[in-house]
């Protein structure tokens, strides 16, 4: 098997007294879509705060391409090519979707007015639309506040920033948790574009049938700890939730 | 970006009304919160000038409305900045005070009555804005105390100061080439140069928070500060900076000050912040940060400073102008709070 392009090895959380994360392992392999399950409390966003450069392990090791890796800051994780849609969006409700989208990377114009900060809005908002039409997220109005859309918009407003930085995986925690029927099919539809485009995607999600219909590998979280790996292919939705609860350890621990 | 544009053009998928459509400027002008906030102002000069005409309309009445709201004007504009990152600056009329008080002692201690006196007094009074500007904005970024008592903390510390250096008595003499030039002359006899000081900054730090990057994350930094944090924006070094701006533009209202009065004033400006906060909110700036323009806080300083000279030209008792004002913001926060309640029921 190749080698994998995100690996996480025994990596330890604590927030006081709550041990979130003991010693969990984690892979993501190039070009896949690979589903994070788990039950409550089982350490899933931490683990994705974690490698996401937001939070910083306690303990274990983070490998990159076979590389080990720090982690300390979003900006690294960005560095190696890693974006992340949070479960709360991280979006600036009162910009628009243009400049959310260039949030922390605006681009500037040439010349002199480029060099004094001079905001390059009209190409922002192209390359914007142009991208929110690619991956066809529907907007009426790309220059109103993000806080004038809905749930559905605001999710392809985050996502549509994930992917056009992204270029080796993006993290998407529970993208599907605050959305309709309609909507979900489309952020399903949407994971196998951005996995079409060479790029890896780990969906965190409560929903068993939505795993099992996107992800090409499903890792089970439990307790803060790795307690299986499978392939959906071979394998059905009993075994994963029995992984998931505890019914079926296929991992030392 | 990354080749999304390689991806198959597909339907937009996540489509739920009509197809999308640019609102066209002038219904974006008309549902503005300041074009609101404009249109009062422009109808109370209206009445005003429809109530006592001949004394309300003239040049000499603009120019002193003008005058007098230069200072507090460009006090507005740094507390636009801080507000649009949902903080506050309480301490800008003590740092004004200070300001105003280091200028003139300078001033008078070099001696002299030419430019390079007036010069080393102007960036006596900046540098001791932007010292205390910069103590705010690190306290509040670095050391995460609410900006309310932080500010709350240096206005007692840099009015104690002033009042420690001088000793309490006004320091009266200032030189009288600054007086005759920036603090009561005029350009081309009609413009006093107090007014066009003042407009200056409006315009520069008007388009630097609408143009340019650093504007871009004062906004973001606003509206959400840990999703900025997360896209890579530097929030604490910018919050520093938007804290020493407001330093800065509070100590060259100290040095505007002195021009203009000829003493450092230290017992007159103890409701300045409380009057700039009012100026901007009013303004359309938003108290939970992310909304806001320098354009807005214009009119909110203009429209008490309109009142008042209005009151007293058709004779009503001037102490309305603070009813009116207050009324005013109360009614401005309770737009505010409207449009969000309206936004966040979607």
């Amino acid at each position: 098997m190749a080698e994998p392009l995100l690996e996480a090895r025994g990596i330890v959380k604590n927030f006081g007294r709550v041990h979130a994360l003991r010693g969990a392992n984690f892979t993501v392999n190039s070009g896949e879509v690979v589903a994070l399950v788990g039950d409550n409390g089982a350490g899933k966003s931490t683990l994705v705060k974690t490698l996401a450069g937001v939070l910083a392990p306690d303990a274990g090791e983070i490998l990159f391409e076979g590389r080990p890796v720090a982690i300390h800051t979003p900006l690294e994780a960005r560095a190696l090519g890693i974006e992340t849609v949070y479960q709360d969006l991280a979006l600036a409700a009162d910009l628009d979707p243009a400049a959310n989208l260039f949030m922390g990377r605006e681009v500037l114009r040439g010349g002199v007015l480029g060099k004094l900060g001079f905001l390059d809005k009209r190409e922002m908002h192209r390359r914007a639309d142009e991208a929110f039409k690619t991956l066809g997220i529907g907007l009426q109005d790309s220059s109103a506040p993000v806080a004038n859309m809905s749930g559905g918009q605001r999710q392809g407003v985050a996502v549509s920033r994930a992917v056009t930085w992204a270029s080796k995986v993006v993290f998407m925690d529970e993208p599907t948790a605050a959305l309709g029927v309609v909507q979900t099919r489309h952020v399903l539809d949407l994971i196998r574009r951005v996995r079409e485009q060479g790029l890896s995607v780990v969906l965190i999600s409560h929903n068993m049938p939505e795993v099992f219909e996107v992800a090409d590998r499903i890792e089970v979280l439990r307790l803060g700890e790795r307690v299986a790996q499978f392939k959906t292919s071979d394998t059905t939705m009993e075994a994963v939730v029995g992984a998931m609860t505890g019914a079926i350890a296929q991992e030392a621990a | 970006m990354s080749e999304t544009s390689t991806a198959p053009q597909q339907e937009p998928a996540i489509l739920e009304e009509e197809p999308r459509e640019r609102v066209p400027w002038w219904q974006r002008f008309v549902t503005g919160s300041s074009t609101w906030i404009g249109l009062i102002l422009v109808g109370l000069i209206v009445v005003f000038s429809a109530l006592e005409y001949t004394s309300f309309v003239s040049s000499s009445n603009a120019r002193n409305i003008a005058t007098d709201a230069a200072v507090l004007l460009v006090l507005a504009v740094g507390m636009t900045y801080v507000i649009i990152t949902a903080g506050i600056d309480l301490s800008v009329g003590a740092v004004l005070v200070f300001s105003g008080v280091v200028a003139a002692k300078l001033m008078n201690s070099v001696g002299g009555n030419n430019w390079g006196t007036i010069l080393i007094g102007l960036v006596a009074s900046l540098a001791a804005g932007l010292a205390w500007g910069t103590l705010n904005g690190f306290l509040v970024a670095k050391a995460k105390i609410p900006a309310l008592i932080v500010t709350l903390g240096t206005l007692g510390m840099a009015l104690g100061a002033a009042l420690l250096i001088t000793g309490g008595v006004d320091e009266r003499e200032v030189p009288t080439k600054l007086i005759d030039t920036i603090g009561t002359g005029r350009v081309f006899n009609q413009v006093p140069y107090l007014v066009i000081i003042a407009f200056s900054v409006a315009i520069v730090f008007g388009i630097v928070l609408a143009m340019t990057r650093f504007g871009r994350n004062t906004y973001a930094i606003g509206s959400n500060e840990e999703a900025a944090r997360r896209a890579g924006i530097a929030v604490d070094r910018h919050l520093i900076k938007v804290y020493a701006l407001s330093g800065v533009l509070a100590g060259l209202a100290g040095f505007m000050n002195v021009a203009r009065f000829a003493t450092t004033t230290i017992g007159g400006h103890n409701t300045d912040n409380l009057q700039a906060i009012a100026a901007v909110v009013i303004g359309g700036t938003s108290l939970f940060g992310g909304i806001g323009t320098v354009l807005g806080s214009v009119f909110g300083v203009f429209i008490p400073a309109v009142l008042q000279n209005g009151f007293v030209i058709i004779g009503v008792q001037p102490f309305w102008q603070q009813v009116a004002v207050g009324a005013v913001l109360i009614g401005a926060v309770y737009l505010d709070q409207l449009r969000r309640r309206s936004v966040q029921n979607r």
